[in-house]
This record gives C-alpha cells, structure tokens and sequence, in this order.
C-alpha cells in the first residue's frame, strides 16, 4: 500500500525542532508547547499507521520522487509500527514531563526542545527507513542530538561523561559506515529489499561473516551491550531525567536492537536453523550483559546509576530472546522492548520527580518520600513490579514468553538464568523503594511536596499503559507484538513484500 | 588491495591514538583520523582506474556509453554526507573539550575522573 503519512514521521518533529528556536523568542513558553504538540501529533501519527498495518495485513511503503531502488525509500511493516509507537509514546511523555522539570536549569528551554525533538526525529527516521545509507544517518542525527542533551546541565559531570560517551559512540558509528562500505563495495546497492536479494546469492563466505562482525561491533556500541557498557550507566546518569528515560526506554533499543535485528533477520537473513553461530553470539553477550548489570546494579547507592546499571541488564534480556530465534522468544524480545521502555521510561522519570523535589539522588540520604509524594512512589513501585516480572504487569508476559521460548528451544539453563535474574531485579528495585521512599532512620533529606501536575501525568502515562499492556496482553500480542514478530522470523520475506508492492 | 589496507592501517592508528593518548585534542584528532580513514575507504570502493568523473554534459554521451567508463558517484555523494556529519561531530566534540577544560584547567584525561563508572 502506498504510504503517503510515512515522511511525516521525519518532517513533523524536524519542522517543530525548526519552529521551536524562532518562536520561542516570541515567548519562551511556546518551546513547551510547540514540542508537547508536535509529540503528540506523532504519536497520533503513529498509532494511525499501526492501525493502517493492522487494517489491511500489508505494509505501507513510500518512494521518495518515484525513484524506487535507487532512491529514498521508507517502508512501514509491523515491526516498524511497534518500533514508533514506543518511540512516540516515551517521548511525548518525555515532553509533557519535561516542561516543569526544566524549572531546575537557568535557561535554555529552547535548546533542550530542539535537541528533544531532533532526537525524535532521528529515531523515527531510522524505523521507517528502507535504506541503508538512511539508517546511517538517522542514527548519527539522533547520536548528536543525544551527545549534547548529556551534556545539557554543563557542570563537570555532565560534560565528562558527554564526552566519554560521544568518542565512544563516534567510534561505533565509524565502523558501522565502515561496515556499511564493504556491504557497498560486494553488492553495489543500498536498498534493504534489494541487498537482501543480491546477498542472498552470495553464499556463506568469510566475507560475509566479517561484515557481519563489524556490524555487530557497531550496534553493541550503540545498545551498550558488554563489554561496551561503559558509556551507558555515566551518560544515564548525568543526563537530564527525561533524556535518560529516551535514552534507556528508547535509544539504545532502536539503534542498537532494532536496526541490529532488521539488518540480521530481514537483509542478512539470519536463522536459528542455518546461522546458529549467530545467535548462540547474541545468547553469549546478552547473557554476560543481564549478568554483569544485574550485579553491578544491585551495589550502587545513586538512583539513577542503578536504573542504568539495570537497563544493561534488561538490554542482555532483550538479546538472550532474540538469540532463542524461535517465535516466543523473538516475541518475548519485542515485547520486552516495549515493556521496558514504558517501565524504565517510569522509573527514570520518578527518579527525577525525586531529584527535583529533593536536591539528591543519593538513596542513603533520602528517607520517607512516600509520605509526601505518594504519586511518584506509586509509580515507581508498579514499574518495578512490571519490571521484575510480577503478573500482570506488561514485565511479567515478556519474561515468561522469553522462558517459554528457551524451553521450547530445550536451553533450560537459559530459562533458569532468566527467571533468576527477574529475581535480583525485583531486589535492587526495592533496595530503592526501602532507602528512598519509606522512612528510615539516620537520613535527613526529604521532601515536603509532591513533583507538579504535568510530571506525575507524564509518569502516570506510563504506568496505566504498563498496567493496561500488561491485563490486555492477548491483544498486544496478536495485533502488535505477534506480527512484529513474523516479519523478523519470515526473514527474506521482507524483500519480496518490499519489491513486489 | 595496498590503498584498502592503508584506510585499515589509518583506521588503526586512529584507534590506538583514541584509545591510548590521555589529552583530550589528541583524542579528538584520532577520531578525525579513523573518520578519514573509512571516508578514504567508501571513497576509494568507487574508483576505477582510469575512469572519468560520473558528469554527462551532453545527451549524446549517454547513447555513446560514456557510463561505462564512469567511476561510481553513488560512494562520493554518501561520503559528502559522511563528511558532513563528521564535521558536526568534531565541532561538538571540541566545544565539550572546551568546556571541560573551562572546569578541571586541564586537557588531561586522567585527571578528568569526577565520574566513578
């Protein structure tokens, strides 16, 4: 079906990013209204898509001037729509959230909301492309975007970690273009559909496995996988609390696991039964990953570097299930995704109600929070049961589709790893709930207010749609995740759709 | 194959400066570096030796099968681009080295740890 929404998904958060500089000298306070409008109109956007996708069982494609292959080419399937829809959702939250949080900085309201909204705009850019190159600088835009929303309070810790995060983030983006070159230099063409056709004539050499390789590099850079983690719990932590909930809910999922598995599963084509190499790759990383961040998490004493140390470990749930490769765990990858994202989302948007309200972040500190801000810890109590897998929150079906795919695939150990880890997260989450939000002994800081009306909406958002993903699970499956899913195990199916249509 | 293994080789020094010099300029030129070198790489998958800029002035050329003889444009526009994104990321990653020396007085990574992680 021809898709003629699908370039709105770029122009819309591009011309409010354009819009938000020149109007805002008019009045400040238009920066927060242009991005929470702007948001929210993608969002609308991205749900009608979905609805379109689901609707007519087709994708929605769109070539930019007609040129087919050899031009610009965005492409709109299941897996596409899930992708938006978490990006839009956490980000009009993270707009709505941020206009009162950004009470904390002198100034600059605009620079932030057009940093927010390019940030945006990579990200969407990069689930609707079809085109190699494209994917490229959809990522960059949005990397550059994040790079300086990091540094955006300017104080020494912010600008370090800054720092550290963009070479290392700038390395991974060199050799990914390095990565996409030698793709060029063997097949000579940049459409997704039509390279997976060209390379599926190619055969299994080490050439291709090198290319694969130095992809693979790339995007663990980007998710922050082990052991490239070190860029992810400092910017994390020095970010402003709604970039970090982007960065955590939506960043490193749709740079790193999302243009990972679409080039894999839908170019390369991928399998469990033909590459197992691959994937038992991913099983490896990804179970060091949800290992080491699980641990590294359980010993911090600042909120927001346990939430990051937490989302590596989640990042290493995601790839254990997608390195199952049989329908539930591809499933439960995609599901987990979304769950994370809206309960991570949740977690780092209280930390910095908590932070706001308080001054600190340090949980020794905080004491008897709940007293006072009963919305904020209610919201951070019931995304970290959805977090820890409790039933029947959005957490507990992504875990037990991931365990159900590692017994189907007969890796019991795997299954054991999972449902222990849900364990641990479930105990450093109320390691915060204890130190923070319920009183204590030998702690002074406290708050006497609840955070303002737009930051517990933001919060609250999210936490009903855990909730709501989590009871209506049957229907996400079969009309969000479940198609995603398919198209990632149907594989070279992808280019027949694309082409054909 | 020598100007392919010469990128690696740029790449490769690129690396190690990143990686091992602990002023903060010099990581910055050794990002400059490994940004040549894969630019330089793209660049050089569409030569041919011997071959002319892909430019047809006349309409004539193309049934003439001028294209044959062409090198390919398609890597030289994606390098403009990879050229351009580069540039963004050098301005940002120099105006963070001045900022963080406008705080700790000094260019040395080593003493720039208020970050535990």
């Amino acid at each position: 079906m021809e898709g003629r929404i699908l370039p709105l998904f770029v122009a819309i958060p591009l011309a409010g990013a354009f819009l938000v500089p020149l109007l805002s000298k008019l009045w400040t306070r238009f920066a927060d209204l242009i991005a929470s409008i702007t948001s929210a109109l993608l969002l609308g956007v991205s749900v009608y898509g979905w609805l379109m996708v689901n609707a007519g069982g087709m994708p929605l494609h769109y070539w930019v001037g007609g040129w087919r292959i050899i031009g610009i080419a965005m492409w709109f399937d299941a897996l596409t729509a899930l992708i938006v829809l978490i990006i839009n959702i956490v980000g009009f939250c993270a707009s709505v959230y941020s206009i009162r949080y950004l009470d904390r900085y002198t100034g600059g309201r605009w620079k932030f909301f057009t940093l927010l909204l390019l940030l945006i705009a990579g990200l969407n850019g990069l689930a609707i492309s079809g085109d190699l190159f494209n994917m490229f600088v959809f990522i960059e835009i949005s990397a550059i975007a994040s790079y300086a929303l990091v540094a955006f309070g300017t104080e020494e810790e912010e600008v370090e970690a800054a720092f550290k995060y963009m070479v290392l983030g700038e390395v991974g983006g060199a050799v990914l273009l390095f990565g996409i070159a030698l793709i060029y230099a063997r097949a000579s063409t940049l459409n997704l559909a039509h390279l997976s056709q060209v390379l599926a004539g190619f055969g299994r050499t080490p050439f291709y496995w090198f290319v694969i390789a130095t992809l693979l590099i790339g995007f663990a850079i980007k998710m922050g996988m082990e052991p490239f983690h070190a860029w992810l719990a400092d910017a994390h932590f020095s970010a402003p609390a709604p970039i970090s909930a982007m960065l955590s809910g939506v960043f490193i999922k749709v740079t790193g696991v999302y243009a990972m598995s679409r080039l894999m599963f839908n170019v390369f084509g991928v399998s469990r039964a033909e590459t197992p190499a691959f994937f038992n790759l991913l099983i490896a990383f990804g179970a060091v990953s949800m290992v080491l961040g699980g641990l590294l998490a359980y010993t911090q004493n600042d909120y927001k570097r346990l939430l990051a140390y937490s989302s590596i470990s989640q990042i290493g749930y995601i790839l254990v299930a997608l390195g199952i490769g049989n329908f539930w765990g591809i499933a439960g990858a995609l599901f987990h995704i979304l769950a994370h994202a809206l309960g991570k989302g949740t977690l780092f948007l209280a930390s910095g109600s908590v932070e706001r309200q308080t001054g600190t972040r340090n949980l020794e500190q905080l004491k008897g929070l709940e007293k006072t801000m009963p919305a904020t810890t209610w919201s951070h109590i019931l995304a970290s049961f959805s977090m820890a897998g409790l039933p029947p929150f959005a957490g507990f079906f992504s875990k037990l589709f991931i365990i159900i795919g590692a017994i189907a695939a007969r890796m019991y150990w795997l299954a054991f790893l999972a449902a222990l880890f849900s364990a641990v997260t479930l105990g450093y989450l109320t390691k915060v709930v204890n130190m923070a939000f319920f009183v204590k002994q030998n702690s002074s800081v406290t708050s006497t207010r609840e955070a303002p009306g737009l930051m517990v909406l933001a919060m609250l958002v999210l936490v009903v749609l855990t909730v709501a993903v989590g009871v209506g699970f049957r229907g996400v499956l079969d009309h969000l995740v479940g198609p995603a899913a398919r198209v990632l195990l149907n594989g070279l199916e992808y280019a027949r759709l694309v082409l054909g249509g | 194959m020598i100007p392919y293994l010469a990128c690696v080789l740029l790449f490769l020094i690129g690396l190690y400066v990143v990686i091992s010099k602990r002023n903060l300029i010099k990581i910055v030129i050794g990002f400059s570096l490994i940004e040549y070198a894969v630019n330089l790489f793209f660049a050089l998958v569409g030569f041919k030796k011997g071959a002319l800029a892909p430019i047809i002035t006349q309409p004539e050329q193309v049934r003439m099968g001028v294209a044959r003889n062409f090198v390919d444009p398609v890597p030289q526009a994606l390098v403009l681009t990879a050229i351009v994104i580069g540039l963004s990321t050098t301005a940002l990653m120099l105006s963070l080295a001045m900022r963080l020396y406008e705080k700790y007085k000094t260019f040395d990574i080593s003493e720039i740890r208020r970050l535990k992680g």
